[in-house]
């Protein structure tokens, strides 16, 4: 195998194509550079399976070794990112099934999923600032209200709405049909809404008073 | 078409992502000026949409990238080096460090993504009026309900904004992101 050349060396300029020419052809080391775009996808996709954080490191660094072991199989006319996913729910489905074997889900996870889903509050959630993204707190309830959702629910949820995968691509990363999808979906998302606009409704920016003490749901 | 409450409320997530005929989404829209429970419920879940749709909510570990790198590293079959070879690759990574700088330089007009996450567009038309923020990643139609901070809008071409290393924003141009075909992987499952 030829040295690289210092061009070669910045290798997020060669395209995922290219890399992946090169990982099969031996050019083992560059394998982290086609998974390196996608690694807090991979991590966001098995959080979402296992809300635990050692686990999912664990889980996550486990599905990219079994990337590269299977990396042969990968059939280019299928995205990258969207294989590497589905390896990563995968895994974290079963490490999931081993550890939490007698878990109960949530209430919010027991819903039957071909009723319709009523929405169960009308509070007022005006338009809202993103701001106050910047505030970890926020993002801390917005992430425990996830976490109160059933996990058929979060995975959807987690691919199509926080990684911004299409209906088709969250569909082919779980397993499950696109009508699934839409079905979980639109749970997923009244459920969240349910479980953030009272506490939220009208006073999102102005009102928010963690630092003295007080949570607003 | 007149739509019940019931109805609003099974379609809106489709609503939200385009997915509904017209017909139906001008009765749902005629629904909502009369029926304030129903706004509340659309804003709310749009608002759920806008939110968690946010990078800064997709947290990792500090440090999660190495460890990744390392741990795949470890693993990797490294082929035995003689010394000569050593020798080589010492004196390789001396140039190559040596020329980093250079590299990065001639590569700096390179567009660098604000988004790792954000899928790419193609075919978008170059001279497309759209808007994005100094900040954010992505850019829009302008008139998107999804522009997070529409009081610090900057217009511009498309053309201009992938230059600027912005990614289409996936609900108000997602005609244009990457469409992915064929099927998925055999024998990688459990």
């Amino acid at each position: 195998m030829a040295e690289r050349t210092a061009l070669d060396r910045p290798a997020e300029q060669l395209n995922e194509a290219a890399l992946l020419r090169r990982v099969l052809a031996g050019e083992y080391d560059l394998f982290y550079e086609l998974v390196r775009p996608y690694e807090r996808r991979v991590y966001a996709a098995a959080f979402a399976i296992l809300r635990n954080e050692a686990d999912t490191e664990d889980v996550a660094q486990e599905a990219v070794l079994k990337a590269f072991k299977y990396i042969r199989q990968f059939r280019a006319e299928s995205r990258f990112s969207t294989w590497l996913i589905q390896i990563t729910v995968n895994e974290a489905r079963m490490r999931r099934r081993k550890a939490h074997a007698n878990l109960m889900e949530p209430i919010a996870g027991r819903e039957d999923e071909e009723g319709n889903y009523a929405p169960r509050d009308f509070a007022d959630w005006r338009e809202i600032p993103s701001e106050t993204l910047e505030r970890k707190e926020v993002r801390q309830k917005l992430a425990e209200a996830l976490a109160e959702l059933g996990q058929i629910y979060r995975e959807v949820f987690v691919l199509r709405d926080m990684q911004h995968l299409s209906i088709e691509e969250t569909a082919k990363a779980l397993g499950i049909s696109t009508a699934s999808v839409k079905t979980r979906l639109l749970r997923a998302r009244l459920m969240l809404r349910d479980l953030l606009a009272p506490g939220l409704g009208g006073g999102w920016s102005s009102k928010l008073s963690f630092a003295k003490g007080t949570k607003p749901w | 078409m007149v739509v019940s409450c019931e109805q609003v409320w099974r379609e809106v997530s489709n609503y939200i992502d385009g997915e509904v005929d017209p017909a139906l989404r001008v009765a749902i829209e005629e629904h909502i000026r009369g029926c304030r429970q129903c706004a509340a419920v659309l804003t709310g879940t749009r608002n759920v949409v806008e939110l968690y749709g946010d990078e800064r909510m997709l947290e990792v570990p500090f440090g999660f990238g190495q460890r990744l790198h390392r741990r795949l590293d470890e693993s990797m079959p490294h082929p035995r080096r003689s010394f000569l070879g050593w020798m080589a690759a010492a004196a390789a990574a001396v140039l190559v460090a040596g020329s980093f700088e250079i590299v990065r330089s001639l590569h700096s007009r390179s567009p660098q993504p604000r988004s790792e996450l954000a899928q790419r567009g193609k075919g978008i038309p170059p001279d497309l009026k759209v808007v994005a923020t100094e900040e954010g990643r992505l850019f829009h139609v302008p008139g998107c309900e999804f522009i997070h901070d529409k009081t610090k809008l900057r217009a511009m071409t498309a053309a201009e904004a992938e230059r600027q290393g912005y990614a289409p924003c996936p609900r108000c141009l997602k005609q244009y992101l990457v469409a992915e075909e064929g099927s998925p992987p055999k024998g990688v499952s459990s």
